[in-house]
């Protein structure tokens, strides 16, 4: 395609813009702006460091959607593998930071495995499925799920809860998406439900200090009793939720205005450059501002499952679902927990907390999403 | 599930798949969207007001503390502002690491670790608690240097109360010290708890404690805006503090240092109080203190020394220890006698040496024949008073000495005062228990009128008795200070000048009495102390008996130390118009004559003549034996 006037300038930058997909980029590029303006009222001397994960992770996007989707899938196993020996190496040979092992480090920097599983799960299981096209039965669902307990079980023993959480929703929507049968979901969505209903109501016998939550460490369980109860430790671990809260609402309709936030200024909200940024969009912006978030990010997922509509490909179809349902996760999850109905797990706020690492996962997913929409037609350019 | 199915099956699948999650996303998201609404409008205000009150916070602003003077200015009580080192203990994790690693650089001995560990312990919440006071400029400079390593911990300027006379008037000026939890529970009752808000002082003994509402001030407010380390980021408003008020003493501490000195070693008190107004002008209790032990909190060891004294420094003679007057009392039964009709001035009565009683014979130390009011006062006669006090009865003396004050306390402006007992049969009753003690017996009666027996007054109620004879009649609450001066306005505030009460005495009564008093100094028992005196003064000499001979004739040298009389006088000078009226106690001192009177000399000399004297009081030794 490129044998004519191969040099001229215009077709270098039309090469260079094939891959991107306008729509993607427009609203990626309204939350990155949201960003960089919390990032200077939140942790002004971190907006720097933020434009240059920014820039990094832009080159990601663009080098994963230059990438056809029959290359991302033959990438699939060997990814999934190098990810789960990764992780077997933090499991014995990792760093312990803040309790928890999730940092593995190979000589020139240190990495994070169960970050990359994020991308490499769903491709994994969208190239299983793929392999069983037409064929799928209950077999195939009882494999994918085997596949995705290795590693969200490895990444739950760490312990880091919240990309376990991400990881497994990751699969678990591959799943969905591969169609396993409504049979097999509603009695899961029934149990779980009663699940967390019978924790809220019981919470109080629950979260007595004898109470041993089998499986979950005691960090865990003091993290969903204390959103049952943000009450019991005010100075403590309470704190967060509290102080988040009250920003939000002290927000009230409009907002204090950019800068003005008081509990962002005097450092009141925990976290704030990270996890909790949303609480500083909603003091200094207000509903208003909340909301038009939540609109951008709808338009996030509309554009994500437009392009899953379109792709010819079972594997694709399944990959931008899943990328498309794992940013809801990771949106959903952190808003609700800033805002105090879900537990603090620890997930950031997609495309505009701090943090290279996350970024860069999320914008290798959109830049998935750009290649999958580029091969909408049937045949490869 | 299904198998072979066909792509677009498959596809019709995915799509219906794609649509449930677009509703499930979108039910999620109305629900936070409601949890927004809910938060940021129905609850706005709540959360409103929660982030203002994060945000602003009201700093106390502690007021400085008034001053004390004396009559002439002289500074007794002030500030003077210091460096201290604070720790706060709610932000440092590892006392002891970190008083260890400050030790390293400043002085900190094992007193202050203890004093920490005390103050800790009493501090009413998570306020900074010192542990070293009065830094030195270079230990300061040094601290900044390292205060990096140091979070939690802070040099602060921080007022501090000064005695500068040291112990000269600790009684009675007293002491402020660190509130702790008693104070703090007294604040609250009293609904000052706001103004105590930042103080870490409050008074606790001598005028200190008694005018602590005047000295303390009003606390002032600074708003400012924290941030959620709880470090002030920004003013918005103050109010200022208003100092507490200065206090004016009637107090002349150049007499109390005279009066102080006369004691020497000796036990005692000293009460000099100006009949014209009710003002105190001395108020000795021997031995003293040093206030300034208490200010930082004072150690166990000094503490110790203190109370285990057998000397009980820290006791208030003045107003707290209750004696038997002696014959410091024949003054005032001569009034009762004369006031009563039960005696005339010229009438003269036998005195054969002894008054007999229900079979008891009641001594005196000669038999003089007859003699007459006056006599009786000059020569000190027991055997006049045995009479009049029969003639009186027991509530006729009761009766009419309750109207000098005696056995009730006089009110002065110090805190501590004791009652004294004026013996009744009433008092009697309500003393003891069985119907055997409660009864009262005549011959009581008879040692009641020489100012033995129970008679007990505080050195206090008999200065404030005598200047009520001096000036005519006229009861006044006795009192320490004589303005509050407002630190602000300059406005000056008299306390008590009125006088509570006038007691109707006759004037030639009154006239006989103090010119009896003035030849007892003359002629009588206080002839040899007041030797060569410029000034005319009236006084009377006592003996104050500690342990009951039963009888036996009282030699000295024969009992312990501990067990000899106390000696008492009282005088007030000049005699034509008081400006002084002054009771003196000597613990163990012997008779009257012998160690009061010559304390009382150094101090009238002083006050009317203006002379200091070079060394103690000393011990008249050729005094004659009297009582």
């Amino acid at each position: 395609m490129m044998t004519e006037q191969r040099f001229h300038p215009l077709n270098l930058l039309r090469a260079f813009v094939r891959p991107i997909d306008p729509v993607l980029l427009a609203i990626l590029a309204v939350l990155l702006g949201a960003s960089f303006l919390l990032m200077m009222s939140a942790s002004p001397e971190r907006l720097e460091n933020q434009l240059i994960n920014t820039g990094v992770a832009l080159c990601a996007m663009w080098a994963a959607a230059r990438l056809s989707p029959q290359r991302l899938l033959s990438l699939a196993v060997p990814l999934y593998l190098v990810g789960v020996v990764l992780l077997l190496g933090v499991e014995f040979f990792g760093e312990t930071t803040k309790g928890a092992q999730r940092w593995l480090d190979i000589g020139i920097t240190r990495i994070q495995p169960s970050e990359l599983m994020k991308i490499s799960m769903p491709l994994m299981l969208a190239w299983y499925f793929q392999q069983r096209e037409g064929a799928i039965n209950l077999r195939d669902y009882l494999v994918a799920s085997m596949l995705l307990a290795l590693p969200v079980t490895l990444i739950l023993h760490q312990p880091d809860l919240g990309t376990s959480l991400l990881v497994a929703g990751a699969g678990l929507y591959v799943i969905f998406f591969a169609g396993l049968s409504w049979k097999l979901i509603v009695p899961v969505v029934i149990l779980g439900v009663t699940g967390i209903g019978s924790i809220v109501i019981f919470g109080d016998q629950l979260c007595q200090p004898d109470v041993d939550w089998h499986g979950m460490r005691e960090y865990q369980k003091q993290r969903v009793c204390t959103l049952l109860d943000p009450t019991r430790d005010p100075l403590g671990k309470g704190f967060h939720i509290i102080q988040s809260t009250i920003a939000i609402g002290s927000g009230g309709l409009f907002g204090k205005g950019w800068l003005e936030g008081t509990q962002t200024h005097l450092a009141f909200i925990p976290e704030r450059h990270t996890d909790f940024i949303f609480s500083v969009l909603a003091e200094e912006f207000g509903l208003v501002g909340a909301l038009v978030l939540l609109g951008v990010y709808f338009l996030l997922f509309l554009r994500g499952f437009h392009i899953a509509l379109h792709a010819p490909l079972l594997a694709s179809r399944l990959m931008a679902g899943s990328i498309s349902a794992i940013f809801f996760t990771y949106a959903f999850v952190n808003m609700g927990m800033v805002s105090g109905i879900l537990p603090v797990v620890g997930v950031p706020l997609p495309f505009i907390s701090y943090g290279g690492t996350a970024l860069v996962t999320l914008c290798l997913g959109v830049g998935i999403l750009m290649s999958i929409h580029r091969h909408r037609a049937s045949s490869p350019d | 599930m299904t198998e072979f199915r066909s792509p677009d099956q498959e596809t019709k699948g995915f799509r219906h798949r794609v649509v449930v999650a677009l509703l499930f996303i979108l039910a999620c998201f109305c629900v936070l969207a409601g949890r927004f609404y809910y938060l940021q409008v129905v609850r706005h205000e709540y959360f409103h007001t929660r982030a203002e009150d994060n945000r602003i916070a009201l700093l106390p602003v502690v007021p400085n503390r008034g001053t004390i003077v004396d009559r002439n200015g002289q500074l007794l009580a002030r500030n003077y502002a210091a460096y201290t080192l604070e720790i706060n203990p709610s932000r440092v994790r590892r006392l002891d690491e970190t008083i260890d690693a400050l030790a390293q650089f400043i002085d900190i001995q094992p007193r202050d670790r203890r004093r920490f560990r005390k103050i800790l312990e009493e501090s009413r919440n998570f306020e900074s608690v010192p542990i070293r006071t009065r830094l030195s400029d270079e230990e300061v400079a040094r601290f900044v240097a390292e205060r990096y390593r140091f979070p939690g911990v802070e040099v602060q300027a921080r007022l501090f109360r000064d005695y500068p006379l040291g112990s000269v008037a600790s009684h009675l000026i007293g002491y402020i010290g660190r509130i702790n939890q008693r104070d703090q529970q007294r604040i609250e009752e009293r609904g000052e708890t706001a103004n105590y808000r930042g103080s870490d002082y409050i008074g606790k003994a001598g005028l200190e404690l008694s005018y602590e509402n005047e000295l303390h001030g009003t606390t002032g407010v600074e708003q400012v805006e924290v941030n959620a380390g709880g470090r002030a980021v920004r003013l918005l408003a103050r109010q200022p503090a208003a100092p507490g008020n200065d206090l004016e003493l009637t107090l002349d501490i150049e007499l109390q240092k005279v009066a102080e000195a006369a004691f020497g070693e000796r036990r005692g008190a000293l009460v000099a109080i100006e009949p014209s107004t009710g003002g105190v002008l001395a108020l000795v209790s021997m031995p003293t203190f040093d206030p300034n032990l208490f200010v930082d909190g004072i150690s166990t060891q000094d503490w110790q020394a203190l109370n285990d004294s057998p000397d009980h420094p820290l006791l208030n003679r003045a107003i707290y220890s209750a004696y038997p007057p002696g014959s410091t009392f024949k003054p005032f039964m001569a009034m009762a006698g004369l006031e009563s009709g039960k005696r005339t001035l010229e009438q003269r009565m036998p005195d054969p040496g002894f008054f007999v009683y229900g079979g008891h014979r009641f001594m005196d130390h000669k038999a003089r024949g007859t003699v007459n009011l006056h006599e009786s006062i000059v020569v000190s006669s027991n055997t006049y008073y045995y009479q009049l006090a029969n003639d009186l009865g027991i509530d006729g003396i009761a009766g009419f000495m309750s109207q000098f004050g005696f056995g009730s306390r006089t009110g002065i402006d110090v805190p501590g005062e004791a009652e004294g007992v004026l013996p009744s049969p009433e008092w009697k009753r309500r003393r003891f228990r069985t119907p055997e003690q409660q009864r009262w017996y005549g011959g009581e009666t008879i040692s009641v009128g020489i100012g033995q027996g129970y008679n007990a007054y505080t050195p206090l109620q008999l200065a404030h008795a005598l200047a009520t004879l001096a000036n005519g009649g006229k009861v006044f609450r006795p009192h320490l200070v004589r303005h509050v001066v407002d630190a602000t306005t300059g406005e000056r505030r008299a306390v008590a000048p009125e006088p509570v009460r006038t007691i109707p005495f006759k004037p030639a009564h009154l006239e006989a009495v103090r010119k009896a008093m003035v030849e007892v100094n003359k002629a009588g028992t206080g002839a040899r102390a007041f030797a060569g005196a410029p000034y005319a003064v009236g006084g009377k000499t006592g003996t104050a008996q500690v342990f009951s001979l039963r009888g036996q004739r009282y030699v000295e040298g024969k009992v312990a130390e501990r067990l000899r009389d106390h000696s008492v006088y009282i005088a007030f000078a000049p005699a034509e118009a008081p400006t002084i009226a002054l009771a003196v106690l000597v613990e163990n001192g012997g008779f009257g004559s012998q160690s009061a009177a010559p304390i009382a000399r150094q101090v009238l000399d002083y006050h009317l003549l203006g002379s200091k004297p070079t060394q103690p009081a000393s011990e008249d030794e050729g005094a004659e034996e009297n009582q």
